[in-house]
């Protein structure tokens, strides 16, 4: 019992300090580039433009996550309120991509005729970058939230689709022939069967796409401007902020992998085979 | 009437190969079973055994020929014949007692919810698992696995219970406690039950009547044995039983002299 305690232990320690060591790596890297390229943002003067400090022209300023939530006009806001704004339009057009998605999914994996006519459009758009939609976009709603909210929505569907039918197809024949011996109505078979067997796919499917959102969304503010995290990182670029880029980046890393984590537990909880879940 | 409860007529399966001439998997199969009977079906694999038995749940259809149950053309699947799969096809994320109750509630939806929590019961009792009832599928062995699908099958009533190789997955100890229980059900329960299985012993210790197939394609029913010993049987005393001896050597004849298949 000790010796397990012990290796549990020794684990925790390992996963604690290597991380630490890369870190240390990593900073040391990048104080090397910032010796080597002009005006490179050292990571003091980035733990300063966050945190506040001293920079290193010796002036006294605040960090942009001193104060988070402050509100000057509307066009001049807190980091949390830019992060705020892009996780709405994230969610607006993963919302939408599930609402479309997943009947989508399902009826592409219970009828071969609906697989042959969609799969090939499905193949096609799948690829295209959410870049490329922006433009149309933009040109058909003529506004910032639309466009991106509706750039999510088509770039992040494609893995709810496919994960859905997926799903669907990995319905066991014997359980189906369950079905078929007590009469199941295709509701019942839906409801009762292909469900349980597909949500966990289903779950999947979402997680990959709300990854692909988060990243969509960030490429889609820089074109579209206004407000958003994406937004704010290209306008430290203009103001030549560069540390703020940095954080920006960090910023947008670190909610992309809360989102995840998030995604993650609410699958595992519709999740059969995990136990514990519902 | 009486004793034409299920029959099965000129029953023939082809199964169609693209530029060439149909597969001819079964052919001529007239039989009729007696209500209350218990049969098996006993043949090498490819026989057409289980093609036989799909045919008469309705999940697979005939080429040829008509199987009538109780008066009526029996068409696609339904409550009336409830099969035990091979692999228990139980839901994996419903507990025994849901897998059950299921069923049920599709088959019985006038039963009150009491009515639905007794019946259920009785039938998670019947098969001795009121202990691993909350319990989900993988949680269980799969001899218990295989007693819950029994316990479903059952649990709605049907004219004829189907049971394809239901044993085949298991250990012998497991089969034997498990053959064991299914004639205990029966003693009690009198189904009308049709076993498709490879295991002699199985075959005389479980039937009334043991029908022997021939070999595929073209496979058909070779002889019938008429299993004469009494009930209950144990399987002990019946080792030295000439009935017994004569039955087993019956189709160790027909398997493996009249009808013996080679390797593939």
């Amino acid at each position: 019992m000790s010796k397990k305690g012990e290796k549990m232990n020794n684990e925790t320690l390992k996963k604690i300090f290597l991380p630490l060591i890369v870190l240390a790596l990593i900073i040391q890297f990048w104080s090397g580039v910032a010796k080597i390229v002009e005006d490179f943002p050292t990571p003091s003067d980035t733990y300063v433009a966050a945190f506040g400090g001293v920079n290193a022209e010796g002036d006294e300023i605040e960090g942009v996550l001193a104060d988070p939530f402050y509100i000057e006009n509307q066009d001049d806001m807190g980091l949390a309120w830019q992060i705020l704004e892009s996780l709405k339009r994230v969610f607006g057009g993963f919302t939408l991509a599930i609402l479309v998605g997943v009947p989508v999914g399902l009826l592409i994996g219970m009828s071969k005729n609906a697989q042959y006519a969609l799969d090939p459009f499905i193949q096609i758009f799948k690829p295209v970058s959410p870049l490329a939609w922006l433009p149309l976009l933009l040109f058909i709603f003529q506004d910032i939230t639309l466009t991106a909210i509706s750039t999510i929505f088509i770039t992040s569907i494609w893995p709810i689709i496919i994960n859905t039918a997926l799903g669907v197809r990995s319905v066991n024949d014997d359980y189906m022939n369950v079905a078929k011996v007590l009469r199941f109505t295709p509701m019942e078979k839906v409801v009762q069967i292909i469900l349980p067997v597909a949500v966990p796919f289903i779950f999947t499917g979402m997680r990959l796409s709300l990854g692909i959102a988060w990243l969509v969304i960030v490429a889609a503010e820089m074109l579209t401007g206004g407000i958003g995290i994406g937004f704010w990182v290209w306008d430290e670029y203009n103001n030549l902020n560069y540390a703020n880029i940095i954080i920006g980046i960090i910023l947008i890393g670190l909610v992309g992998f809360f989102l995840d984590l998030i995604m993650g537990k609410i699958a595992d909880f519709f999740d059969y085979r995990v136990k514990g879940g519902a | 009437m009486s004793n034409k409860f299920l029959s099965l007529e000129k029953i023939e399966k082809r199964f169609p190969i693209p530029g060439k001439e149909d597969y001819v998997a079964v052919v001529d199969v007239d039989l009729e079973i007696k209500k209350n009977e218990i049969i098996s079906i006993i043949g090498h694999s490819g026989c057409g055994k289980s093609t036989l038995l799909n045919m008469i749940s309705g999940l697979d259809s005939q080429s040829e020929g008509v199987i009538i149950l109780e008066g009526k053309e029996v068409k696609g699947p339904g409550p009336d014949r409830a099969v035990v799969f091979q692999n228990h096809s139980l839901l994996p994320w419903l507990t025994v007692y849901e897998n059950i109750e299921m069923a049920v509630k599709k088959v019985m939806p006038d039963l009150t919810s009491s009515e639905l929590r007794a019946r259920v019961e009785k039938f998670v009792s019947m098969v001795n698992l009121d202990h691993a009832k909350d319990k989900k599928p993988d949680e269980i062995s799969g001899g218990m696995k295989q007693r819950v699908g029994i316990a479903r099958a059952l649990s709605i009533s049907p004219k004829v219970l189907l049971m394809d190789e239901p044993f085949g997955a298991l250990d012998s100890l497991t089969r034997a406690n498990l053959q064991e229980h299914l004639m205990r059900i029966q003693q009690k329960a009198q189904n009308t039950v049709i076993i498709i299985t490879h295991d002699i012993d199985e075959a005389v210790l479980l039937s009334d009547r043991v029908i022997m197939m021939t070999n595929g394609p073209s496979a058909t029913i070779g002889e019938i044995l008429e299993v004469n010993l009494p009930r209950p049987r144990n399987r002990v005393e019946l080792q030295s039983d000439p009935e017994y001896t004569r039955c087993r050597e019956a189709i160790l004849s027909f398997l493996y002299e009249k009808f013996a298949k080679d390797d593939e």
